[in-house]
C-alpha cells in the first residue's frame, strides 16, 4: 500500500504550516493550538513546538475530546461506544484565535463537532483549522486553512496518519479497504 | 366410587407393590371398577387384554398427601375439577387438600362441599384435611369429631404453624382419640419473620430477607416434644431443613410417633437457584424456601435411608399475575403435581438413591397407611386405582402445557427421564400420556 | 486482560454482573465526564433526543437529584416519576407501571426500588436499559462505582487497599455494592458491625468479618462508614443509639490507628453521633463531598455507556 507521506515530509509539512500560521497572523500573540483526540493532540503538540522556534513565543495548547459532540453516537447497531478521553483546555480561549489540529479532514463531520463543542467552552475571535492530509469528499461546508497534503483518495480507501508518539513513527498511508484487512 | 366398566386384564407388565411384597411380571384382572384378580397367566375369558409395553411399571395409585386445591375461594388459582385433574395427568389417583382455603376447611360443610365438587369432577380421590383451629386463627379447636366423620383424613392449620404449644398438644390428645395425624408446618414466627429465603450467602448476595433453617426445626422439636408426651401423631409437612430431618431421626429413634414428607423441590433445588437468568424468578419462591446444598443432601440421604416417610408436592398455585410482582411481595408456592413423578424417577431412582419400590412407598403406601385411606396397595376387592410408569419415557416438561389452572413451576425445560404413562382411577382410564409412546393401548378403543 | 470498550450488558443491575475491565471503563469514562463539570457550560450534546425515565418508588433525594443532573448534563429528555410512600403500597403492578412507561418509549429507565430484585423484574419486561439506583438491601452500584472513582483518585489505585466498611452490614445495599466491586479489583476489605446485622455469608465473598472496629480501622487506607437507620436502632438489633456510637462509631481516637493518609467516606445521609463524630465527618479525612461530585460523573459514564447501542 502506498505510503503517501514519510517522516520526513510530515516534518517539513509541519514546519511551513508553522511558518504559514505566523504569517498569516503576523505572529502568535493571542494564538492557541487545540488538538482533536486522539492524533490531533501530538500534532498540535509538534506544531506548538515549530511555532516557539519560528516566532519565538509559547502557544498555549489544548486537547478536545469531541465523543459527546458526535451526530453518529446512536448510530451503533451493536458495538462499542467510542472510548471518551479526557478533554483538556487550560486556558480561556474567550477572545483568541484557536488553531484547531487534526489528522485527516475527510467528510468534516469531526470537525463539526469539533466546532461546537468548542463553542461550548467561549468565544474565540477565530478559528482555523489545520489538518495534516486533506483526502476530499466532504459532506459539510468545511475546509482547512493549512494542509499539510492533499491526499486524493476514493470513498472505499482508509488513509491511516501513524505519528510517532502513538504509533511509534511517522507516516501517512493509504489503504484499500476492500481485501486489505 | 367406582363404575361398572367391561373386564380387562393389564397383562404381563411388572408390578411393583411394595405393600403386598410383589415385584415381578403380574396380570391384573380389572372388573366393575375393581380388582378382579392378581397373578400370572391369568385366564382371559371374555376380558379385553391390553398388553402393557415392556419397560412399563403398574403400582398402586399414587396419594399426594399435601395439595392446595384452592376451592372454595380462590378459584383464579385453582378449582377442584382442574386440581384433580392436574393429579390424574401427574399419575396421582388421590390427594389430600389443605385447609387453607376461603372459607377454611373447618366446620363439616366445607368438607362436604369439597368431597361433592370431587365426585362431580370425578378425577382423582379427594381426601380433606380439616383445621386443627377454627379459621386456622391458633385460637379454638375445630370440632374434629365432626370433620372426621365428614371425611376429614388429618387435621393441620398449614400455611402456618399450629399457633401454641398449648393447642398443639390438645391437638394431638385430641385428635388421638380418633388416631389421626396432626400435620404441621413447622415455622417458628418469630425467626421466619418477614423472611422471603432461605438464610444463606445467597439471600445475603441477593438482598432478599432470610428464613433460617432453624425457624423449621425449632417448631418440628416442639411438636416432636409434645407427641412424646401425648402419644399423638405428628406430621412434619414439606420438610427442608437438615436441622429438622435430624429432629425428626432423633424423635423416630425415641420411638415418638413422628413421621415426616418432602417436597421434590426440596430435593432437586437449592437457593443457588435464585440467581438464574435474570435472579429472582418468583416461581423460586415458596415457604419453606428452597435451601442450600447440604439441606438438600439431608433430604436425598432421608429418603435413602428411610428417614423420610413420604413425598409429597405442596402443590400451591397461584395466577401468573399474582408472581409477576417484585419478590418480596409475590406469594410463596409452586405446582407440583404433573412434575413429580419425572423429577422422582430422575433424580431418585435413575440417580441411585432409592429403588422403585421405595419410590412406591413413598408416593403410595406411606401416605395411604398414615391417613388410613384405601389404597397403597393392589388388592383383590379393592378398587382399581393404578398408575403406571414409564421409568424410562424421555420427559421436557413444558410449563405451559402444564392442564393445572396455574403455571408457576420452576422447572419450564427440563429434561427428565421417567413419565407417568397412565392413570387408572375405579378400573377407568382416566389419562393416557400422549408423549409416551405406547401408552395409548391403555386406552379402550 | 485487554480493556473493555463497552459494556457486556444493556442493562446496570449490580456489581455482581460486571467484570474488572468494564468497571475500568466507567471510572475511566468518568474521569472525562468530570471534567465537563468543570466547564462554564456544563454540557454536551452526546444523548440529545434519548429519553431517560427516572423511577422512583423510594424517596431518595441525593440519588435522584444526582441521576437527573447527570441526565441533563448529557442533554437526555428527563421524566421523574416518583412513587410516594413505600412498595407495599396497593395498586397499580411495577409489571403494569413498567408497561406503560414501556408505551412512551423511554431508552433508559433508572429505578430505585425497596424491593430486591425489582430492577431484574423491569429488565425482563422494558425494552429499555435499566439502571439499578438501588433495589432494596440489594445492590447500589452506582455508589460502589463513585465510591471506587473517589478511592482511585485519593490512593491511585483498588488493588491492595485496605477499605474497613462499618455498620449495618446486614440492609446495605452500599456494602454489598462496595464489597463485589472492590474484591474484584482485588482491594482488602474489612467488614465490621454489631454481630446482630451481619449478613450470613460475607466471608465467602472473601472479606473479613470482625466486630471490633478497631481491628477493622487498623492501618486501613479506607474507611467508610454505613448509615445506620433509626428503625433499627431499637428492638431486637441493637439495644440504643448510644451504645451503638460507643461501639461503632468513628471518632478522631479511633482514627489515630488507621493508616496515616487515611481516607474517610460516607454514602450520606450521615446520623452525626450515631456512626460518625462530627469532628470526623468535617475533618480533614473526609472526602464527603467529593463522593457527591464523583457521583455525577459516574452517573453520566453509566447512562453514556448505556446509551450507546441501539436497541433492536
Amino acid at each position: 500500500m502506498p505510503i503517501v507521506m514519510d517522516a520526513d515530509r510530515v516534518g517539513r509539512s509541519l514546519t511551513r504550516i508553522a511558518h504559514e500560521i505566523l504569517e498569516r497572523n503576523r505572529g502568535a500573540d493571542n494564538l492557541a493550538l487545540i488538538g482533536i483526540r486522539a492524533r490531533g493532540v501530538p500534532l498540535a503538540e509538534r506544531l506548538a513546538a515549530n511555532l516557539k522556534t519560528a516566532g519565538g513565543q509559547d502557544v498555549p495548547t489544548g486537547s478536545l475530546d469531541i465523543t459527546l459532540y458526535r451526530d453518529d453516537l446512536m448510530k451503533h447497531q451493536v458495538g462499542p461506544q467510542p472510548i471518551l478521553r479526557c478533554t483538556d483546555i487550560p486556558f480561556s480561549i474567550d477572545g483568541r484565535t484557536i488553531l484547531l489540529v487534526d489528522d485527516v479532514l475527510y467528510t468534516g463531520r469531526t470537525i463539526r463537532a469539533a466546532l461546537d463543542a468548542l463553542i461550548d467552552f467561549g468565544r474565540p475571535n477565530a478559528i482555523q483549522l489545520v489538518v495534516l492530509v486533506d483526502r476530499g469528499h466532504r459532506e459539510l461546508p468545511i475546509r482547512a486553512d493549512y494542509v499539510g497534503r492533499n491526499v486524493p483518495t476514493s470513498r472505499q480507501q482508509s488513509v491511516q496518519v501513524r505519528l510517532l508518539e502513538i504509533d511509534g513513527r511517522d507516516e501517512v498511508e493509504v489503504d484499500e479497504v476492500e481485501g486489505a484487512s | 366410587m367406582a363404575h361398572a366398566t367391561d373386564a380387562y386384564v393389564l397383562k404381563g407388565g411388572r408390578v411393583v407393590d411394595p405393600r403386598a411384597g410383589r415385584d415381578g411380571h403380574f396380570d391384573i384382572r380389572i372388573e366393575n371398577g375393581l380388582v378382579a384378580a392378581i397373578g400370572k397367566d391369568l385366564p382371559l375369558d371374555d376380558a379385553r387384554v391390553v398388553e402393557v409395553p415392556a419397560g412399563f411399571v403398574s403400582t398402586p395409585g399414587l396419594i399426594d398427601m399435601h395439595v392446595h386445591l384452592r376451592e372454595p375461594g380462590q378459584e383464579h388459582k385453582e378449582t377442584i375439577a382442574t386440581g384433580t385433574w392436574s393429579a390424574v395427568v401427574g399419575g396421582f389417583t388421590g390427594v389430600a387438600c389443605m385447609p387453607n382455603t376461603d372459607p377454611v376447611n373447618d366446620s363439616a360443610s366445607v368438607t362436604q362441599f369439597i368431597l361433592k365438587r370431587a365426585a362431580e369432577a370425578g378425577f382423582a380421590r379427594v381426601y380433606p384435611i380439616g383445621a386443627v383451629s377454627l379459621g386456622s386463627m391458633g385460637d379454638q379447636m375445630t370440632e374434629m369429631g365432626d370433620l372426621r366423620a365428614a371425611g376429614c383424613v388429618a387435621f393441620t392449620d398449614d400455611g402456618k404453624p399450629v399457633a401454641t404449644a398449648l393447642l398443639m398438644r390438645r391437638a394431638l390428645e385430641y385428635a388421638g382419640m380418633f388416631d389421626v395425624p396432626i400435620i404441621e408446618h413447622c415455622e417458628d414466627p418469630s425467626l421466619k419473620g418477614d423472611g422471603v429465603a432461605h438464610e444463606g450467602a445467597v439471600a445475603a448476595m441477593l438482598g432478599l430477607r432470610g428464613i433460617p433453617g432453624v425457624a423449621e426445626s425449632i417448631m418440628a422439636e416442639r411438636d416432636i416434644s409434645l407427641a412424646e408426651v401425648t402419644g399423638g401423631r405428628i406430621h412434619v409437612a414439606h420438610m427442608s431443613a437438615r436441622q429438622t430431618m435430624r429432629a425428626v431421626r432423633d424423635g423416630k429413634s425415641r420411638g415418638v410417633r413422628v413421621t415426616c414428607e418432602v417436597a421434590p423441590h426440596h430435593f432437586t433445588l437449592t437457593d443457588e437457584a435464585l440467581k438464574d437468568g435474570a435472579g429472582y424468578n418468583t416461581n423460586l419462591k415458596m415457604n419453606p424456601p428452597l435451601r442450600e446444598e447440604a439441606d438438600r443432601l439431608a433430604m436425598i440421604e432421608g429418603l435413602r435411608d428411610g428417614s423420610v416417610d413420604i413425598i409429597s408436592t405442596d402443590h400451591a398455585p397461584h395466577h401468573a399475575d399474582e408472581k409477576a410482582l417484585e419478590f418480596d411481595r409475590a406469594p410463596f408456592g409452586i405446582v407440583g403435581l404433573e412434575t413429580c413423578v419425572p423429577l422422582c424417577l430422575d433424580r431418585l431412582v435413575h440417580a441411585g438413591v432409592i429403588s422403585l419400590s421405595r419410590l412406591v412407598e413413598l408416593l403410595s403406601s406411606n401416605p395411604a397407611s398414615l391417613l388410613k385411606i384405601p389404597g397403597g396397595t393392589i388388592a383383590v376387592g379393592a378398587p382399581a386405582d393404578l398408575t403406571v410408569l414409564a421409568p424410562d419415557a424421555p420427559v421436557t416438561v413444558r410449563t405451559a402445557a402444564l392442564v393445572s389452572k396455574s403455571k408457576n413451576s420452576p422447572f419450564d425445560a427440563w429434561q427428565l427421564r421417567g413419565a407417568t404413562a397412565a392413570t387408572i382411577v375405579g378400573g377407568r382410564v382416566l389419562y393416557a400420556n400422549p408423549a409416551v409412546a405406547d401408552a395409548a393401548r391403555f386406552v379402550a378403543t | 486482560m485487554t480493556a473493555a470498550t463497552k459494556l457486556r450488558s444493556r442493562h446496570l443491575l449490580g456489581i455482581a454482573e460486571l467484570d474488572p475491565d468494564e468497571i475500568e471503563l466507567i471510572l475511566d469514562t468518568a474521569v472525562a465526564m468530570k471534567e465537563i463539570g468543570t466547564r462554564t457550560i456544563k454540557k454536551v450534546p452526546a444523548l440529545r433526543g434519548r429519553t431517560v425515565v427516572n423511577l422512583f418508588f423510594e424517596a431518595s433525594t441525593r440519588t435522584r437529584l444526582s441521576f437527573e443532573l447527570a441526565e441533563k448534563r448529557l442533554s437526555a429528555d428527563t421524566m421523574g416519576i416518583t412513587v410516594a410512600g413505600s412498595s407495599v403500597t396497593k395498586g397499580e403492578t411495577l409489571a403494569d407501571t413498567a408497561r406503560t412507561l414501556e408505551a412512551m418509549s423511554p431508552d433508559l429507565i433508572v429505578i430505585r426500588h425497596a424491593a430486591s430484585g425489582s430492577p431484574h423484574l423491569l429488565s425482563t419486561i422494558c425494552k429499555a436499559g435499566i439502571v439499578n439506583a438501588g433495589d432494596g438491601t440489594h445492590e447500589h452500584p452506582t455508589q460502589a462505582l463513585l465510591d471506587a472513582l473517589t478511592m482511585r483518585e485519593r490512593k491511585g489505585r483498588l488493588a491492595g487497599l485496605k477499605v474497613a466498611i462499618v455498620g449495618d452490614l446486614l440492609h446495605s445495599r452500599v456494602l454489598r455494592s462496595n464489597v463485589l466491586l472492590l474484591t474484584k479489583m482485588g482491594a482488602e476489605v474489612r467488614a465490621c458491625g454489631p454481630a446482630t446485622l451481619i449478613p450470613l455469608g460475607l466471608k465467602a465473598l472473601g472479606v473479613h468479618v470482625t466486630t471490633s472496629i478497631d481491628e477493622a480501622v487498623k492501618d486501613a487506607d479506607v474507611v467508610m462508614m454505613l448509615r445506620v437507620q433509626h428503625e433499627r436502632m431499637h428492638g431486637l438489633f441493637l439495644p440504643s443509639l448510644r451504645e451503638y456510637f460507643s461501639l461503632f462509631g468513628l471518632t478522631p481516637a479511633r482514627l489515630e490507628h488507621a493508616a496515616s493518609n487515611v481516607i474517610v467516606m460516607h454514602p450520606g445521609p450521615m446520623n452525626r453521633g450515631v456512626e460518625i463524630d462530627s469532628a470526623v465527618a468535617d475533618g480533614p479525612w473526609s472526602v464527603i463531598l467529593d463522593q457527591v461530585a464523583n457521583g455525577v460523573a459516574v452517573r453520566m459514564a453509566v447512562l453514556y455507556l448505556l446509551a450507546g447501542e441501539e436497541l433492536t
